[in-house]
């Protein structure tokens, strides 16, 4: 039964095979009306590759096994498909639909080829709807992974973007820290400054939570942390811009200078550093 | 034996450690230091670990101990030079060694001692910091 099923698909494929891609495109263009972001030119390309690659596959393996090495180039091209479209921005059922609108096609052929025939049409239905099941689950994980991966370099980006440290003066560095901080980002937070202390020089280190929705008290803990880390390397840390909400919380901090604007903190560091600051008088 | 060697420069006691430290050899150096401390009669003492790359906790006591015995010999002690990785690994280990003075390298370290010595030098004055 398996091998007929087999035979009949394949053959089924292989005869009709230009008026499958043209129905299949008639649907799926019909699908992303909406969504035109991908030429008919380019769709028509893909569908005959991965009908080509379809017939291969269904020729060499009637398992319908998608993930046995027959189907690898199969795979392939559906997976580099996905990739593609998580990246232009679609979504999981636009992508999946480039397989799942191939139904209708095939069903049409399979119904007009053995439509006397009601159990091998049942058979014949159940297998192809496997098959394309199967290839479209395999085509949204892709597509799910594609996007994780995106998600995962965008989070690193903004790690990377969201803790400069700045000099202010000799031996006075900024940090302003914009975005809520979690464990991992206080990590990178304190490597950054405290490699920057080393490199700089410097003798007081500004941190400034103005932009920090929230303290917990964990964030609070993560801020003593680089501190008291700043502190050992020798270089004393102020905190500024603390909100009256934030104070509320962070109130065990008193063990820091702590400074309720950036300017005010800047003053403390140039006094601390030797500096004077005034306006200078006008002859 | 290794020893870690203690440099005499004026009322300074100089200690550089340059090699990783081992518990033995933590141990050695708080007994050369305050044996150091009290024969040449040091008014500061300045411990360099801008080579240590490794430390664990025994380590971050026995300098926080260290500093608190030179502490109790009338001696300033300076901490200097201290890794960004040391730093970190040492207050997550919940050794914020407070009380121990630190600085960037020698030559601040060096004015701390100096300018506290200036101001009276009285080694208990910070101890509450």
């Amino acid at each position: 039964m398996a091998i007929r099923g087999r035979s009949r698909l394949t053959d089924v494929v292989s005869k009709h095979e230009a008026a499958i891609l043209t129905d299949w495109l008639k649907e799926q263009l019909a699908a992303v009306k909406a969504t035109d972001r991908i030429g008919e030119a380019e769709l028509r390309t893909e569908c005959a590759r991965f009908l080509t690659l379809l017939k291969v596959a269904l020729r060499s393996d009637g398992s319908h096994d998608v993930s046995s090495a027959a189907w690898s180039e199969t795979r392939e091209l559906i997976g580099e498909l996905s990739r593609s479209r998580a990246n232009a921005g679609y979504s999981p059922s636009e992508t999946a639909m480039f397989v799942l609108s191939l139904k209708r096609p095939l069903f049409d052929r399979l119904r007009s080829e053995i439509g006397g025939d009601a159990d091998a049409l049942a058979d014949e239905v159940w297998h192809t709807t496997l098959l394309l099941d199967r290839l479209s689950l395999f085509t949204t994980e892709i597509h799910q992974k594609s996007r994780d991966e995106i998600i995962l370099r965008q989070q690193e980006d903004m790690l990377e973007l969201s803790t400069p440290v700045v000099q202010l003066w000799e031996g006075i560095l900024a940090l302003p820290l914009i975005g809520t901080l979690d464990s991992a980002r206080t990590q990178v937070v304190m490597e950054n400054l405290l490699q920057r202390i080393v490199e700089t020089g410097a003798s007081i280190a500004i941190i400034d939570i103005t932009g920090v929705p929230t303290v917990d008290t964990l964030v609070a803990q993560h801020l003593l942390k680089t501190v008291a880390a700043a502190r050992l390397m020798g270089a004393d840390c102020i905190i500024s811009g603390i909100r009256p909400q934030i104070a509320q919380t962070i109130v065990h901090l008193s063990s820091v200078i702590t400074k309720a604007t950036l300017a005010d903190a800047f003053v403390i560091a140039l006094q601390r550093t030797g500096a004077t600051i005034g306006r200078a008088t006008k002859a | 034996m290794e020893r870690i060697p203690i440099l005499k420069m004026n009322e300074f006691l100089l200690v550089s450690i340059q090699v990783d430290m081992h518990d033995r050899l933590a141990m050695t150096l708080q007994d050369d230091l305050t044996d150091r401390i009290v024969r040449d009669r040091a008014r500061g003492v300045l411990i360099d670990i801008s080579s240590l790359e490794i430390v664990d906790s025994f380590i971050g006591r026995m300098i926080g101990n260290i500093a608190a015995m030179s502490r109790v010999l009338d001696a300033e002690t300076v901490v200097v030079g201290m890794r960004p990785a040391v730093a970190i690994t040492l207050v997550e280990l919940g050794l914020a060694l407070p009380g121990v003075r630190t600085s960037l390298n020698v030559d601040k370290g060096m004015d701390l001692l100096r300018s506290s010595l200036a101001r009276g030098g009285n080694g208990h004055r910070d101890a509450g910091r």
